[in-house]
């Protein structure tokens, strides 16, 4: 059994895996990061989305194996403390989740469409969400929060507020 | 302070820790708060049953029929139970004598036929997916190995897909009683006089495709036992109504099961059920004595999670030239799948009393007959009988308007309730409380810009444009608020449809709501809070609500139906009234007055004209201490209350859309859409609009996207969603979104429901306009969903006779701007042969722009 | 749901990729190259597909990147659809494969998802195959045996069969870069935007004053591979590219689009039948070409 090395949410793992563990199953049954859930068997729905070395992934589409030496981040290392990070917050405000099922995929994903685009325009938002399937929004408020987001996060990267941005960058 | 309470020490020490909280004079009703329920959601912190470990749980993997219809022969489970891990393994065998029959709450008639269903098959399976065997064993992956090595051998019986096949002579039957559940039938008004001598008869037969509901949540089950008592967490919108059906299915006694609902990521009806899995769930915790989970993955979902839909509806107008509705005649055959399941029969029932819509008549005939066929079961999804009812009305009145010539919303406007007539009891013998067709459809039309759409497709339809742009039209109302529990008696219903809530006032004044209905995604943390905050004169933040879980919420009908705010909001206010009552007397004792002269405001009792006061949380602390309390006064504000309301609540609301349609591929862009809503009054404006928008996208998602589809054999063919297409952020436009307000006069909120509005009244929104710009090439009707191939087909199908470009007549159309088609003759055979049912028939000519003309006289007197 | 077991080696170098892979070749194990994952996860989770043994790709950097080398592009198979669309190179030098990779799936998969991975699949209906026919790319191979290379023409066997060996390792894939003068498109029609084409077109359209010279179209989903609209290609030659989409009765680019649908044997699934697969090929191929010829 391969052993691999993980870091998760900033936490080293160190882990004896079979070849065919999903890095979902990983992170859910062995690590307790229940906070990503499985919503298809496909790749479609996105809802299992968390950062490999910084960059969107579905979760359920790789293998724990494959993650050996990476970087993950979760739904659950966004915050800092009681801090949400300002994703977070944008869904919070615009009331862009209901059953939050999407949810914690969701804000991966828009977090990683912001790479790309610090200000996008709704068609970009949208465009940049395709892989990431909501049943209960409508994507309206979706839509409004990744925008907001995006607002709020660039200007906390405002010079002044080095130290923060810097984690903002690293961490999603 | 605490010197005046005369409270003991405990209580002192509350009352000067600053703990006590104070009251609150802000409106909390109406006010756009955001969610509670938001912190752990948006942060990961998350109780979706499958995140749920108990020590030494064991892993339910199910095997399930590949086959539609079979007798099951052998099933050898030998081999897998040697599997690594395994615990063991069971067929439906190894249950036949204690699993049950899964129940049916929704007898219709007297002579409905109620085949049997047990949880795991046992000699006979009925539909792909259903469960055959189950291993056991210590994890997921070693319990989806081992199910490879269960063998099972079936002997085919013959499928039974289509639903006007299953009725006629001859037909292979699904049970042996044959294939016929039941006829229900429903009248009012002299229906043959209706259609006699009817100037003008619309006939229309629609199809209401099969849906698969697809909460994100995939279902899941935990069950463990103590050897005496059980708990069952499951994802599920009905812990109460499950926990009465499974302690009668399963033997095991009421008091002895606990059922939770914990975080549910969504249901839309889909987990209002009583599953196989849940039974069956506590039937191997029972025999093992440890923890047990299932978690459904997305495949087995498509196939084995109730499915919605799936009717075919003919439906029929009788009107007079001026476009006075005479009579609505309704004949629906109802797709049942292989079982009844909790209200399978019900739901095209619901759907009965829709039919008539928003219009006046003199005359009304429905019949229902449910179908058995080899299919995974339908049961209710999101709006539930009255989608489908509102799409045929809406359908067919766009119909009769076109006949008429006349403008769509003129027509309505004819036939539709006006304000001043609430409240109104329509033929089918609801009494609409109140309601504003004609201010609800004036914002919308206003917001959609809809003369100048008119003026922009008249001119497309001029240049025959090869993008030809409709206009939908939906105007509806729904019957929410399920349901006065005497109605449901009377339509056999095995429930009743009133909801129940508790308010606790907890020593500190933090006041517990205790709550009957089950959200999964509403926000009734929020809302419940809101309304208590204002009843009761307390801040927002110091309030909790409960529920989901039978200890803690013992009593209570769940949610579905729109019904949670309507019924259950009201059961919560009440319980704020005892509440209130008892502080009064309470407060009267302490303030040395009489009750009658104490009045409340702002969380404050006061005797009148005096400043003289007690808050509420005060007479909270004071009863914790119960020192100086009134004679026979039971110490404690909390109260009980249980609501059954006297009437449906009606929501009703105008839907408008603009549709590009590209007749040389199909395909369809939504360019805008538009929704006004009139749910009543508001508790909260950002959840009510959460609900629309979402409600809309499902709707536009029947219209488009979804179907549900059996080959002849009975496989499925959208096991995945890869196959099964739900919309994504880009397949969606934004949707303006406005609201009129007439409060409901049935309850003392003033409010309707609104959780399946935006799905009721998008889909006949969206084929309308489609339908609408299709009309000079003689369309009458796109067959849901409008996939481009549909909309390409009828197109050309209508194309021989209609609307010639250049391609198709050898290039002689020489002032025809765009050509629609590149079809030969060769191609065009093809096409009248899979030709929609309805569509290609009847055609006759290029019949715009006449209609459009027609349109606009009509439309210009608003 | 949950892949059936595997064993699993990660090759540190691609000498000992093609040795794994050639031992395996040789005592007839049914081994998988594992790329990206994006297709094959979803395949071994579906328990569509039993491989023995996985062979990761996924660390070896020599196959990663993208090289311009004059008169082509090379794309290195284990790129990423993400590198692809950073690249500047390709974006400047082989703009097709970027509006291609650009309709490829989500962001999520296609920073997984690899360039040589969707040509290894081999699916008629990914949109990567079509462009790489349009364009006569050629593809890279190794194996124990040494180099060869394989003309896209010829790559694209049958549905999911490439003619890549058993043993075989596809190293990259040559994207002949077209000069000045060339114009491109990929038309994409779809149900949603996570669907599968039901028709895609890829065109390349080479213009001189006024007139086509020349145009370059690969079709998606028209087959059980990959197909070349060759008759277009003939037909074309020399339109005006002026009457592309006009409003006048007669256009001649519509007319040579007619034949779009020559040669090909589309298939039939739950989002179209044969015949308006084809009527799709010729629309859009009229459509890609407008736009590719502006």
């Amino acid at each position: 059994m391969p052993r691999i090395t993980v870091t998760v949410d900033g936490i080293t793992y160190q882990e004896d895996v079979e070849p065919r563990l999903l890095l979902v199953h990983l992170l859910r049954d062995r690590l307790g990061k229940t906070g990503t859930p499985i919503g298809c068997d496909t790749g479609n729905c996105g809802a299992c989305t968390v950062m490999l070395d910084g960059m969107s992934v579905k979760s359920c589409s790789v293998l724990a194996v494959q993650a050996d030496g990476n970087d993950v981040v979760t739904i659950e290392g966004l915050a800092h403390g009681n801090e949400w990070h300002p994703m977070q917050k944008a869904f919070h405000e615009e009331h862009a989740l209901q059953c939050g099922y999407c949810t914690p995929g969701m804000i991966m994903a828009a977090i990683d469409l912001l790479r790309d685009d610090p200000d996008p325009s709704e068609e970009t938002v949208r465009e940049g969400l395709e892989g990431n399937l909501c049943r209960c929004t409508g994507y309206c408020n979706i839509v409004r929060a990744v925008r907001r987001g995006a607002r709020e996060m660039s200007q906390r990267s405002m010079p002044e507020q080095a130290e923060q941005t810097e984690r903002e960058v690293r961490t999603p | 302070m605490s010197e005046q309470l005369d409270a003991g020490l405990i209580a002192e020490q509350i009352a000067e820790s600053d703990q006590l909280s104070r009251p609150s004079g802000a409106h909390e009703v109406g006010k756009a708060r955001r969610r509670k329920e938001d912190a752990r959601l948006v942060t990961g912190r998350t109780t979706w049953t499958d995140n749920i470990q108990l020590p030494g749980m064991l892993y339910v993997a199910f095997l399930r029929s590949p086959m539609a219809h079979a007798r099951i022969t052998r099933v050898d489970t030998s081999a897998a139970r040697t599997r690594p891990g395994v615990v063991a393994v069971y067929s439906g065998q190894d249950f036949a004598d204690e699993q049950g029959s899964l129940p049916c709450a929704w007898p219709v008639t007297e002579d409905i036929v109620i085949p049997d269903h047990p949880p795991m098959a046992v000699e006979e399976v009925r539909y792909v997916g259903e469960a055959v065997a189950c291993v056991v064993a210590t994890d997921r992956y070693k319990a989806a190995d081992a199910l490879e090595a269960i063998e099972v051998d079936y002997e085919p019986l013959d499928a039974v897909i289509d639903m006007t096949e299953a009725l006629a002579e001859g037909s292979p039957k699904v049970h042996e009683t044959g294939n016929k559940a039941f006829t229900w039938k429903f009248a009012g008004g002299d229906i043959d006089a209706a259609f006699r001598d009817a100037p003008v008869v619309i006939d229309r037969t629609y199809v209401q495709q099969r849906l698969i509901p697809t909460a994100m949540e995939p279902r899941a089950v935990v069950a463990t036992t103590d050897g005496e008592t059980f708990t069952l967490y499951s994802s599920t919108q009905i812990p109460h109504v499950l926990r009465v059906m499974l302690a009668l299915t399963t033997g095991i006694p009421e008091h002895k099961l606990r059922v939770i609902a914990p975080d549910v990521g969504g249901g839309f009806g889909s987990k209002l059920q009583v599953t196989a899995e849940e039974v069956l769930g506590l039937l191997i915790t029972r025999r093992l004595g440890k923890p047990v989970k299932w978690t459904e993955s997305r495949t087995e979902g498509n196939l084995t999670v109730h499915h919605g839909r799936d009717q075919l509806q003919r439906i029929s107008i009788a009107a007079g030239r001026d476009g006075l509705i005479r009579g609505v005649r309704v004949d629906l055959l109802a797709d049942m799948g292989a079982y009844l399941m909790l209200v399978t029969p019900g739901i095209p029932i619901l759907g009965a009393f829709m039919y008539n819509g928003i219009y006046k008549m003199d005359a009304y005939d429905f019949t229902c007959t449910g179908v058995f066929t080899t299919k995974m079961p339908t049961d209710a999804y999101r709006g539930a009988g009255r989608p489908e009812a509102t799409f045929a009305i809406e359908r067919a009145m766009d119909e009769l308007a076109h006949e008429l010539g006349l403008d769509p919303i003129e027509l309505r406007r004819r036939n539709w309730i006006t304000h001043e007539e609430f409240p109104y009891t329509t033929i089918c013998g609801l009494t609409y409380d109140s309601g504003n067709y004609e201010a609800a459809t004036d914002r919308a039309l206003a917001l959609l810009g809809y003369d100048k759409l008119r003026a922009e497709q008249a001119d497309r339809r001029d240049r025959r444009d090869p993008v030809q742009l409709g206009i939908g039209v939906s105007t509806f109302t729904e019957m929410c608020g399920l349901a006065p529990s005497r109605v449901l008696g009377s339509l056999s219903y095995g429930a009743g449809g009133w909801e129940h809530s508790s308010v606790r006032m907890l020593p500190t004044g933090k006041v517990e709501v205790v709550t009957g209905t089950s959200p999964h995604g509403q926000g009734h943390e929020t809302a419940w809070s809101q309304i208590v905050a204002d009843a009761l004169g307390v801040p927002f933040d110091d309030v909790s609500v409960l529920h989901g879980d039978t200890s803690i919420s013992h009593k209570g009908m769940d949610t579905y139906g729109s019904r949670s705010l309507v019924v259950g909001g009201i059961a919560v206010l009440q319980a704020c009234e005892k509440v209130k009552d008892k502080a009064r007397e309470l407060a009267a004792h302490m303030l040395e007055a009489s009750a009658d002269d104490i009045e409340f405001a702002a969380g404050t009792f006061k005797v009148r004209g005096t400043d003289s006061g007690k808050t509420i949380q005060e007479l909270a602390l004071a009863t914790f201490a119960a020192h100086d309390l009134p004679d026979r006064f039971e110490p404690g504000l909390d109260a009980d209350a249980t609501f059954d309301p006297d009437n449906f609540s009606f929501p009703h609301g105008t839907h408008l859309c603009a549709i590009e349609v590209d007749t040389e591929t199909g395909a369809t862009k939504i360019r805008s859409y538009v929704a006004v809503d009139d749910v009543g009054s508001v508790v909260n404006p950002l959840i009510v609009e959460g609900q629309v928008h979402g409600g809309i996208a499902q709707g536009i998602a029947q219209a488009l996207f979804e179907e549900a589809v059996y080959d002849s054999e009975g496989n499925m063919l959208t096991t995945t969603m890869a196959d099964y297409l739900i919309p994504s952020a880009s397949d969606l436009p934004d949707f303006t979104t406005d609201r009129t307000e007439t409060p409901a006069t049935s309850n003392p909120l003033g409010v309707k429901g609104v959780g399946e509005a935006g799905t009721i009244a998008s889909t006949p929104a969206i084929v309308n306009a489609i339908v609408d710009a299709l009309r000079p090439y003689g369309v009458h009707d796109v067959r849901m969903p409008c996939t481009p191939e549909r909309v390409w087909r009828t197109v050309i199908a209508a194309g021989e006779t209609a609307w010639v470009g250049p391609g198709l007549a050898g290039n002689t159309g020489g002032t025809a701007e765009g050509n629609t088609a590149w079809v030969g003759p060769g191609l065009a055979g093809d096409t009248t042969d899979r030709g929609e049912p309805g569509t290609a028939g009847d055609r006759t000519d290029w019949v715009g722009p006449t209609a459009a003309e027609g349109t606009e006289a009509e439309g210009g007197d608003r | 749901m949950i892949p059936a077991p595997f064993d699993y080696v990660r090759p540190a170098s691609l000498d000992e990729a093609c040795q794994v892979l050639g031992e395996a070749a040789s005592s007839g194990d049914d081994v998988k190259v594992l790329a990206g994952g994006q297709s094959l996860l979803p395949l071994l989770r579906l328990r569509l597909a039993y491989p023995s043994a996985l062979v990761d790709l996924g660390r070896l950097p020599e196959l990663r990147g993208v090289e311009d080398r004059g008169d082509h592009v090379f794309i290195g198979a284990l790129t990423t659809h993400d590198e692809v669309l950073r690249s500047g190179v390709v974006r400047e030098r082989i703009p097709l494969v970027a509006l291609a990779t650009a309709t490829v799936a989500d962001p999520a998969v296609r920073h997984r998802g690899t360039f040589g991975g969707s040509m290894a699949h081999a699916d008629p209906a990914g949109d990567l195959p079509a462009v790489a026919l349009a364009l006569d790319c050629v593809f890279v191979v190794r194996s124990g045996e040494g180099e060869r290379e394989i003309p896209a023409a010829e790559f694209f066997v049958d549905y999911l069969e490439s003619a890549l060996e058993p043993g075989e390792v596809l190293i990259g894939v040559k994207v002949p870069a077209l000069g000045p003068g060339w114009g491109f498109h990929y038309e994409k029609f779809h149900r949603t935007a996570q669907a599968w084409a039901i028709v895609g077109v890829a065109a390349a359209v080479r213009r001189s004053n006024g007139t086509i010279e020349e145009a370059r179209i690969g079709l998606t989903n028209m087959g059980s591979t990959p197909v070349r609209a060759r008759a277009v290609e003939a037909a074309i030659r020399g339109v005006s590219i002026a009457a592309a989409g006009s409003n006048g009765a007669h256009d001649p680019v519509r007319d040579a689009c007619a034949g779009a649908d020559e040669g090909t044997s589309p298939p039939s699934d739950l989002h179209a039948q044969p015949d308006y697969r084809r009527h799709l090929a010729r629309v859009l191929t009229h459509r890609a070409i407008g736009v590719a010829g502006r």
